[in-house]
């Protein structure tokens, strides 16, 4: 029982890309354990406000109670000082939670933040179980990290549309189906921009 | 429960570990054996919610019992599945269901099911790592319609439109997979249900006893009835004989 506490999922596949004025998000949406899958209709990207998008990969538990602790605090923050957490504030929050919790009671969950700010424009954050943050043009977690980071390397460059980005992201997938041992048949895409946040089909 | 005793050691999860671990087979060796083995299953359909369980309770190759209640009667309008360790989830659902009884006398209203699982998520939450073995589904009918949530002792908490857990549960997808729509009429959802427990019951040892059936419906749950699995295997062997002989 010890070891299985201690070993690290990395199942879920999680990836994001900047483009100009957007952050897309793209994740599987399988949802197992051992050799059965609960649900092939899972979303782990949580729309935590109107501007930005929080991708996370690890045990539902975690990515779960996670989440929903940072988007409470983030509502007291408004509501107490009547204007909203930037992006940057956010993943800083973030990270700090996650390390004081390293050495209690961790949270495993790998984390993508992506959000749009009026004044910093797109961002893209990259926070990992061991809380190391990272401010990236893109990024990936899980063992997809592996096949897709060379990917993202050889295709992104600054200022990407969006049509451009969902064509990086169509690659990734496809590299997936063909060389990733785990079937993830579905992907969930999220676009956050300066009007929102939209789902986009793959 | 405000406080529990808990073992007076250095480190008290790691000996719940290590002496109160629930297990197929990594169990055997310690004073306390727990009872388990299982096959549940509940599905969503246009009309409501069928939920189908067997009734068997197994410590190692031992069988303990064949008549065990797996589906806990929360309240008239929320139903608990129980697989894993029969003790933590007799116990978790009925502290849920005080849970619920309290919620409903603070607010005036029933409680919702995607509330109510997620208390329960929550409590297992709290005692992540310290060895309870739990896999259930809530599932009821509230304001928002039939709803059916999957928690288990990680703190997983899902929801779905079908689920099955347990040792039989692999067994219960491969026919609730294949003959599943939403647009079953009742009696076909109730024989799905009582099939898919059938062979599950059929090829998982630790599966068996009596398939308990029961129907969520808008006006709360109704059991719909029990049949010794052993029955329905000599009922479907006559239906194919009698299929292939018209």
């Amino acid at each position: 029982e010890n070891s299985k506490r201690a070993i690290i999922q990395k199942m879920d596949t999680i990836l994001a890309l900047k483009g100009d004025g957007f952050v897309m998000m793209a994740a599987d949406c399988s949802s197992a354990r051992s050799i059965l899958v609960f649900s092939q209709t899972q979303d782990k990207i949580k729309v935590l406000d109107d501007s930005k998008l929080l991708g996370q990969s690890g045990p539902q538990c975690d990515t779960a109670n996670f989440s929903e602790y940072i988007q409470k605090n983030m509502t007291l923050y408004e509501l107490n000082n009547n204007m909203k957490l930037s992006t940057h504030a956010t993943a800083h929050y973030m990270r700090r939670e996650l390390a004081t919790a390293l050495r209690k009671g961790p949270y495993q969950t790998n984390i993508l933040l992506g959000g749009y700010d009026e004044k910093a424009g797109e961002s893209l954050y990259f926070i990992d179980v061991y809380s190391a943050l990272v401010k990236v043009n893109f990024g990936v977690h899980g063992h997809a990290s592996n096949f897709l980071l060379s990917v993202f390397d050889r295709e992104w460059k600054e200022g990407l549309s969006v049509d451009q980005a969902l064509d990086v992201v169509r690659k990734c997938v496809a590299e997936l189906r063909t060389r990733f041992l785990i079937a993830q048949p579905n992907f969930i895409i999220k676009v956050v921009d300066a009007n929102g946040v939209r789902l986009v089909e793959l | 429960p405000s406080s529990f005793v808990i073992p007076a050691v250095n480190n008290p999860a790691e000996y719940c570990r290590q002496n109160y671990t629930v297990g197929y087979g990594t169990d055997t060796n310690q004073d306390v054996q727990f009872a388990k083995g299982t096959t549940t299953l509940a599905f969503k359909f246009n009309d409501g919610i069928i939920v189908s369980v067997d009734s068997r309770s197994t410590m190692g190759p031992y069988i303990a019992s064949q008549t065990v209640k797996k589906v806990i009667e929360i309240n008239p309008y929320l139903l608990g599945t129980m697989a894993g360790g029969a003790a933590d989830c007799a116990f978790w659902e009925r502290n849920l269901g005080m849970q619920c009884r309290m919620y409903e006398l603070r607010n005036k209203e029933r409680i919702s099911v995607a509330a109510a699982s997620k208390l329960l998520a929550n409590t297992m939450f709290q005692y992540r790592g310290h060895g309870l073995s739990m896999g259930t589904m809530v599932t009821g009918w509230d304001k928002t319609g039939p709803q059916l949530y999957y928690v288990d002792n990680d703190a997983t908490r899902l929801k779905g439109d079908i689920f099955s857990v347990g040792s039989g549960s692999t067994y219960a997808y491969g026919v609730l997979d294949t003959y599943y729509r939403p647009d079953l009429t009742v009696d076909e959802a109730i024989d799905l249900g009582k099939r898919a427990i059938y062979h599950a019951t059929h090829r998982d040892a630790y599966s068996g006893g009596i398939n308990n059936v029961y129907h969520v419906k808008e006006t709360g749950w109704v059991k719909v009835g029990s049949w010794d699995v052993n029955d329905l295997h000599y009922l479907y062997a006559d239906e194919k004989i009698a299929a292939r002989n018209p």
